[in-house]
């Protein structure tokens, strides 16, 4: 459908079912919903990230700690008592069963003395506090464990390795690291689905209030909003709404009843003159030159009513009066119909009447005011159609949506001025200027804006073509959808 | 013809009943509802013509009273309300035919004579004839003197609606309404065009025309003597 023929309502409508999908990701309330559930997870796995990071930290320097202290012990040791003395405190310290590690090795980083088996892999430099794992025997079996410590070069190419047993605490590490991705999903997962029925029950409330519109804009203006039981701003909103429907719907009646009473108050007098005129008529009695004057005040007259009726009759399709007056109508039929009765013109004038064959092509609409829309155009098509040339008339049913088209061969508008006729026949004031011809179009235009129709001007190479496109027949019209007003109910209790 | 007219524009009632009785009718007028329903239902007319809008008692309820007494005289409503739903509401409570104001006074006129006649009682007829000119509604099919005239299905409408009414005139605006059933105006005169096609089909080779136009007013079909 295209986007021009189609109200943002019907839009919002039609998305509803068929295409669930792209609707989640266009929804302001489902955005809404994404971003805070994305930026929820993101700061959880900060946060957690920042609190793991700074206890690492923590318990690091606090084992760093107790390393550097042995260190400054057993060097102070070793200088004081040589590699002898060295080796048998170590060894001591060695059989302790703490968390302790020690290995004293030569400069070939072969083992002289400690509780480490052979020098680790991974530390081949002194220096910084480093992470290695080591073997250790217990009982009958050989356990990898974590450990953190230092190498110390000693005096006389000697390495003392000063390591502290950390594996309780790499293991909990290890348990956080691995639960933190988790974590995180779970933060999404039920992040997005409270967030997800939070979005569906806030947009089945807005969907209830753009039913309700596009109901409205479909010409029920009986129709008003639920309003729940527990006045939250969602039935303040509905509330408000309601108020300023009740309060158009006052106006639009008023209008009416102005326009119905102008037409009275105006009719009344055009009739008097008419028949005023009549009368004289009668009382002089025809043929004198007097006579020929008051014939010509008559067809005035009569030119006059047929403006003032079209203008009522645009006032009143514009004001949606005849809404209430659609049916399901078959194009096929009114086409025929119209072509029939212009066809003798047609032929009278030398310009070939053709009526394009189409199938059932069903609308909703008013049959009465789209003839007349019909027969305008045609009335015009064949005024504006030289001699020999013809017009086609045509209903179709298209992938959008059923269309009328009226083509001539005449001498068609120039497209600058096209979209200026197009433009200046939307408004009625500015086709005032050139009754006749003018009004014709208009209510062409006013009958294409009460059926939700598009009335294009269109180049027919050569001439003119005029389509009405309308809208597909939506059910919404006839069957409102009782869901709204089901779910409302079930909000309600 | 004895005529009611209930208007309470007195200018447009005077208009009306001088019109009427120069066409040489018997009229009764009556400015609000209640006294148009009384003189309505207390004596007998051929045709009542009432305004959709009245003081006292509206020109609907007034009808619709007439037909709850069983009173079953033709009504013709005048109306200035806008058309769109005003004439099927009128036609609904009971009127027989719709005007809406201002309205020519030939129109008017040819409206009431057609109800007049719609009121006698009509056998069913299959043949209509005017003339030598005639029509069989079963056979749908036209002749005039022993020659079949070939019609085309409109047409045929058309000049069964001109036959049923012969001898009267006949608006453009019946003509519209009634064989095509629109009650607008197309732009040009469209109707002209197909009565001068059915006239040719009619009256063209024969001495004596029958379809006649009646010059400000519309069409009457009527044999050569009447």
């Amino acid at each position: 459908m295209p986007p021009e023929s189609e109200t943002p309502a019907a839009k919002w409508l039609r998305s509803d079912d068929a295409t669930f999908r792209p609707r989640v990701f266009r929804t302001q309330a489902y955005r809404i919903v994404f971003v805070y559930v994305a930026v929820f997870a993101v700061s959880v796995a900060a946060l957690l990230a920042f609190t793991y990071w700074n206890t690492k930290r923590a318990l690091d320097s606090q084992t760093d700690q107790v390393i550097e202290g042995e260190i400054a012990e057993l060097n102070a040791q070793y200088l004081q008592l040589g590699l002898r003395g060295l080796a048998d405190l170590i060894a001591t310290r060695s059989s302790h069963g703490g968390p302790g590690l020690y290995l004293l090795a030569n400069s070939f980083q072969q083992r002289i003395v400690g509780n480490l088996d052979s020098w680790p892999r991974t530390l081949e430099h002194p220096g910084n506090f480093v992470e290695f794992d080591y073997k250790r025997r217990t009982e009958n079996q050989i356990e990898t464990r974590r450990a953190r410590g230092r190498v110390f070069p000693l005096a006389g190419g000697f390495y003392l390795l000063i390591a502290q047993d950390v594996h309780e605490r790499y293991l909990t590490e290890r348990l956080f690291t691995t639960t933190l991705p988790w974590t995180v999903g779970l933060v999404l997962v039920l992040g997005l689905a409270g967030g997800g029925l939070m979005a569906r029950n806030m947009l089945r409330r807005l969907d209830q209030i753009n039913r309700t519109s596009a109901e409205i804009i479909g010409g029920d203006l009986t129709r008003r909003v639920p309003i729940g039981p527990s006045h939250d701003e969602f039935d303040a909103l509905a509330e408000n709404l309601n108020t300023m429907l009740d309060r158009i719907e006052r106006l639009m009646k008023g209008v009416r009843e102005v326009a119905d009473s102008v037409a009275h108050d105006l009719r009344t007098p055009l009739n008097r003159l008419r028949n005023r005129l009549e009368t004289t008529l009668r009382h002089i009695g025809p043929g004198s030159e007097q006579a020929g004057e008051i014939e010509a005040a008559v067809a005035e007259t009569d030119q006059l009513i047929t403006t003032f009726n079209a203008l009522l009759l645009i006032a009143e399709a514009d004001a949606g009066v005849a809404r209430g007056k659609m049916s399901m109508i078959d194009l096929a039929p009114v086409v025929e119909d119209v072509a029939e009765l212009y066809e003798p013109l047609a032929e009278e004038k030398g310009v070939t009447l053709k009526l394009s064959p189409a199938g059932s092509t069903v609308i909703e609409g008013n049959r009465s005011l789209i003839s007349q829309a019909l027969a305008n155009l045609v009335d015009n098509a064949i005024k504006y159609t030289p001699q020999g040339g013809r017009v086609t008339v045509t209903a179709l049913e298209t992938p959008d949506g059923a269309e009328l088209r009226v083509a001539d061969s005449g001498q068609g508008i120039p497209e600058a001025e096209r979209a200026r006729v197009v433009e200046r026949f939307v408004r009625l004031d500015a086709s005032r200027s050139a009754p006749g011809t003018g009004l014709g179009l208009s209510l062409v235009a006013a009958v294409a804006r009460l059926h939700d129709a598009r009335l294009v001007l269109e180049d027919n190479k050569p001439g003119l073509r005029a389509v009405m496109r309308f809208p597909r027949p939506s059910p919404r019209a006839k069957s409102a959808p009782p869901r709204g007003r089901n779910e409302s109910a079930a909000a309600a209790s | 013809m004895r005529i009611l007219v209930v208007e309470d524009d007195l200018e447009a009632q005077r208009y009306l009943v001088n019109g009427l009785k120069e066409a040489g009718h018997v009229v009764d007028d009556a400015a609000d509802g209640e006294t148009g329903l009384t003189l309505a239902l207390s004596r007998p007319y051929d045709v009542a013509i009432i305004d959709r809008m009245l003081p006292k008692m509206d020109g609907l309820k007034v009808v619709a009273d007439m037909r709850e007494h069983s009173n079953v005289t033709p009504v013709l409503f005048l109306s200035a309300l806008s058309e769109v739903d005003d004439r099927v509401k009128g036609l609904k409570a009971g009127g027989d035919d719709y005007l809406t104001k201002p309205y020519a006074f030939v129109e008017l006129l040819a409206r009431i004579e057609a109800l007049m006649r719609r009121r006698s009682p009509q056998a069913v007829k299959t043949r209509l004839q005017v003339g030598d000119l005639e029509l069989d509604l079963l056979t749908r099919t036209a002749q005039r003197g022993g020659a079949a005239i070939d019609l085309q299905p409109r047409e045929f409408r058309l000049l069964e609606y001109l036959m049923r009414h012969a001898s009267q005139v006949v608006t453009r605006t019946m003509l519209l309404e009634s064989v095509w059933e629109y009650h607008f105006d197309p732009q040009t005169n469209v109707i002209d065009v197909h009565i001068s096609r059915l006239r040719a089909k009619i009256d063209k080779g024969f001495d004596t025309a029958l379809l006649h136009t009646v010059r400000g007013a519309g069409y009457m079909i009527r044999a050569a003597r009447v």
